[in-house]
């Protein structure tokens, strides 16, 4: 039998020019003038008006068109909302909710010009809603979507053989240009609806932490 | 990585390893028994459901660069009307564990 034992991972016993020695395929592609042979491929009238009625009555297999329902979102969390982040880099910041993205995330900014936090996506699992909800009728959200935030593909260069052994370069990772120009316009009409309430700017440019005896359970936010 | 900078940010509250769910002379060391802070009775429980905990501690060898490692588990319900949490882990806690403190997050969040 073949000798389909893996090493580990991924590393097959036999090498793939073993393989091919064992299973005689030079054999086969000397026989036929240096190539593989193909089969014919059947034209398409026969292949359109089968010559037999199938005896059996079995449907094809109809690919499932289920599609997951949309993630319900927390009913305390609406437009406007003021939220607090409970994980990651920006934990502790509270943030104000733009609008629930396809995927399910919460499409969030701080805004960046007060609390240092840009439009990013968030999970509702990792943030607490509170009261707290700014106007932000006057803000357009539009050309936010999840594609938005995707990354850029890396273009794998070939590499020539001296560049082979060298190092890469890291390429500069700033935020492009469009981006800082999104979350200016966004930042400007946020902020004017933020300054109209008073100490409302205070309140996000704070961060919420727990403190010696406080009990989440016990707290409304 | 960056150091610590500005306010220091707790979002988890502190709990207690008490050992495990056990019988008089039977431990059953899948599932630990947690003291939270501040939660005294069955009824407060019911907000940490389903919440992550980590129990953080120390070790001799590094391992992915760190000498610090983490066993992650969540409060599945109450232990007792006391307040008192049975939890489980992704590996069980190690018996030199008990006594140790857990952080028990805020998040799965439901509010």
């Amino acid at each position: 039998m073949a000798p389909t034992s893996k090493l580990s991972q991924g590393i097959k016993k036999a090498s793939r020019s073993h393989t091919y020695h064992r299973r005689g395929l030079w054999a086969i592609k000397a026989k036929h003038g240096g190539a593989f042979p193909k089969a014919e491929k059947p034209d398409a009238a026969a292949a359109a008006a089968p010559k037999f009625y199938p005896a059996d009555d079995v449907k094809p297999r109809q690919p499932s068109t289920r599609k997951p329902n949309p993630t319900k979102l927390r009913s305390s969390i609406t437009p406007g909302t003021v939220l607090i982040l409970l994980a990651g880099r920006y934990m502790g910041k509270r943030v104000i909710f733009l609008k629930q993205l396809k995927s399910g995330l919460l499409l969030v900014t701080g805004p960046f010009k007060i609390n240092g936090v840009p439009i990013r996506r968030v999970n509702q699992s990792y943030v607490i809603a509170t009261s707290t909800k700014v106007d932000i009728s006057g803000v357009n959200v539009e050309k936010f979507d999840d594609k938005y935030f995707s990354r850029d593909k890396k273009q794998k260069a070939k590499k020539t053989e001296g560049e082979l052994f060298e190092t890469e370069k890291e390429a500069t990772k700033d935020l492009p240009q469009f981006k800082k120009e999104d979350q200016k316009v966004v930042d400007a009409e946020l902020i004017k609806a933020i300054e109209a309430v008073p100490d409302l700017k205070t309140y996000l440019g704070a961060r919420f932490s727990l403190r010696d005896g406080d009990k989440p359970h016990e707290m409304v936010f | 990585m960056k150091g610590r900078q500005g306010q220091r940010v707790r979002l988890y509250v502190r709990g207690t390893i008490l050992g495990y769910k056990r019988s008089k002379s039977n431990q059953y060391e899948n599932t630990s028994l947690l003291q939270i802070e501040g939660v005294n009775t069955k009824e407060e429980v019911g907000w940490y459901a389903g919440k992550r905990i980590a129990y953080v501690y120390k070790a001799k060898t590094k391992s992915s660069g760190s000498t610090i490692r983490c066993i992650w588990g969540k409060v599945t319900r109450p232990h007792g009307n006391s307040g008192v949490v049975r939890a489980k882990f992704r590996s069980n806690l190690p018996p030199t564990s008990m006594g140790k403190k857990v952080r028990v997050f805020m998040y799965p969040s439901s509010i």
